[in-house]
């Protein structure tokens, strides 16, 4: 087999301008299509076998209709993209710009598979729509069988049609639970309850001063509120799972309440039955291709992203990022930011007309990303339902007792002395975690964010490109 | 349906499953040996490499990722 290398979309033959999209899913697709309106010829890549991002996750012959939200809507951005290059199973190793020109190397084939065909992607520029993993905070216990991410959980039930378990504790916060806990119902498994780690005082200074803007939202919200209500769900706020009981598997959890720092309050843990549990506690945004294209990222420990003006432009010229990866706001959000960011990226002008409808949505999307962050965001109180041996870095087995010990070295020194953020993850499960307890115990953490290969690819095919075949 | 080997059991799957699908269809949670105990799918989107398996021997596949084909041979994998 010899690895097919394509430049795509040559100026010389159209003279339109090269837009490559790293991302299929809300963003990316609303910037395929504003690209391809502007004129721009467009290649989209995605790693998953298929279109729509966790979003709009799907199998044809396998997704219940009724976990989709959104649909025509889908089916409309899809359809426009049989006028541009799309690949996906497409994995992203290396991504570079300079001088105004944008070189993507990729390897495109079944998931992890061997032999992969190298891809290489010349363009103009490029809209960063990498969206989002789950961020699932350690528990004790937390890394038995049975135990999932609540993306875990709908990716199983959207996708494969399946549960882990038949009796489910979801918990952690937001409202991602709430469509989580309609699809394991949906999918076969009885949800036992929705623990939602906020507590009243939050949520009301997140959701009631200004109702009007979960107006777009609030209709699928009450659609997931009306789910809970039919399978009979418990939703209880200020509650959390505390800890994971169990010997080779899931056999319960300990619910305690939370006070508004996400701190166990003592005396009010109890035992529930399960054989398996789901926890979200939040996002976190996928910055890898971001940050080795050399865009500004900006936060804190709540949360770094990448920094966009108005024009969806980072501080990288041709670089355009759009949806999570510039802060958590949805796919309402991720679908008007990219829209945005493709049209700019195609050359357009921010005062076209046909850019009015996406910069007011997204101005209201962006206030209701603010109030999310503000009712459920994470607190730090959480790390004291943590015990000295609970396993934090799962890659590596690496517990919260060791990390704390080497809290004062530099992240690099502790990274190397401990090993945690040092597997196959690269960090991505545990970086927040590891953050918080090292600044716990008066550590300055900074940069798990940073990661020498993009996505998983083996080393015979990175020879391949260098040699012009994979290796035997 | 499908029909893949895991070790030496044979079982069956749906049409466009994921091996982690597949596996967990068969009621399976845990294929993967580390050092505190049994691993099966902990992300599900391809992130956390907790779900790993031996794929027609090739190692390091994400089963939660690689739509399973008729007559794969899967195999556990063990790491410290």
């Amino acid at each position: 087999m010899t690895a097919a290398t394509g430049t795509v979309g040559t100026t010389g033959t159209t003279g339109a301008t090269r837009v490559a999209i790293l991302g299929g899913g809300p963003a990316g697709l609303a910037a395929a299509q504003a690209a391809l309106a502007a004129g721009a010829a467009v290649t989209l890549l995605d790693e998953g076998g298929r279109l729509g991002g966790q979003y709009w996750r799907h199998h044809e012959g396998l997704t219940d209709r009724r976990l989709q939200h959104g649909w025509a809507r889908f089916e409309r951005l899809r359809g426009v993209l049989d006028r541009a290059e799309v690949h996906t199973g497409a994995s992203v190793w290396s991504a570079e710009a300079s001088d105004g020109v944008v070189r993507l190397r990729a390897v495109v084939g079944a998931a992890d598979a061997a032999g992969r065909v190298a891809l290489d992607i010349e363009a103009d520029a490029v809209v960063v729509a990498t969206g989002a993993h789950d961020l699932a905070l350690p528990v004790p216990g937390w890394t038995l069988p049975g135990v999932t991410t609540a993306g875990a959980a709908q990716a199983l039930a959207k996708r494969d049609g399946v549960t882990v378990g038949r009796r489910t504790v979801v918990s952690g916060a937001g409202p991602f639970l709430l469509p989580v806990a309609q699809s394991l119902s949906v999918a076969g498994s009885e949800v036992v309850g929705v623990h939602e780690a906020s507590r009243l005082g939050g949520l009301a200074a997140g959701w009631l001063p200004r109702p009007w803007q979960l107006v777009g939202k609030a209709g699928e919200l009450v659609e997931y509120v009306g789910a809970l209500a039919r399978h009979r769900i418990p939703y209880r706020i200020g509650s959390g799972v505390v800890r994971v009981l169990g010997t080779d598997r899931v056999e319960g959890v300990v619910i305690a309440a939370l006070d508004a720092d996400w701190r166990p309050i003592p005396g009010t843990e109890r035992e529930v039955a399960c054989d398996s549990v789901a926890l979200g506690h939040g996002f976190t945004p996928r910055l890898e291709v971001a940050i080795a294209l050399g865009a500004v990222i900006e936060g804190d420990r709540r949360g770094r992203f990448v920094v966009v003006d108005e024009s969806q432009r980072t501080s990288v010229d041709g670089v355009f990022a759009a949806g999570e990866v510039t802060g958590i706001g949805g796919a309402d959000a991720a679908l008007a930011e990219g829209a945005v960011a493709g049209f700019m990226a195609a050359g357009g002008a921010l005062d076209d007309g046909r850019m009015r409808g996406p910069l007011a949505v997204r101005r209201r999307m962006r206030a209701f990303a603010a109030r999310l962050e503000r009712a459920h965001g994470i607190q730090p109180g959480w790390t004291s339902w943590l015990s000295d041996d609970t396993v934090v870095c799962r890659c590596e087995n690496v517990t919260r007792r060791t990390i704390a010990v080497r809290a004062d070295a530099p992240l690099r020194a502790m990274k190397l002395a401990t090993r945690a953020g040092l597997g196959a993850c690269q960090g991505r499960t545990c970086g927040r975690a590891v953050e918080a307890i090292v600044a716990d115990a008066g550590g300055a953490p900074e940069g798990f964010d940073r990661r020498p290969v993009l996505a998983p690819v083996r080393l015979g095919e990175v020879a391949a490109v260098a040699t012009g075949g994979p290796e035997q | 349906m499908i029909r893949i080997t895991v070790g030496d059991e044979a079982i069956e799957g749906r049409d466009g499953q994921t091996i982690a699908g597949v596996l967990i269809g068969a009621g399976r949670t845990a294929w993967r040996t580390a050092q505190t105990g049994d691993r099966g799918v902990f992300c599900g989107i391809g992130v956390c490499h907790d779900c790993l398996v031996t794929v027609n021997d090739v190692e390091g596949v994400r089963a939660c990722q690689r739509e399973a084909v008729d007559g794969d041979r899967v195999e556990r994998e063990v790491r410290a």
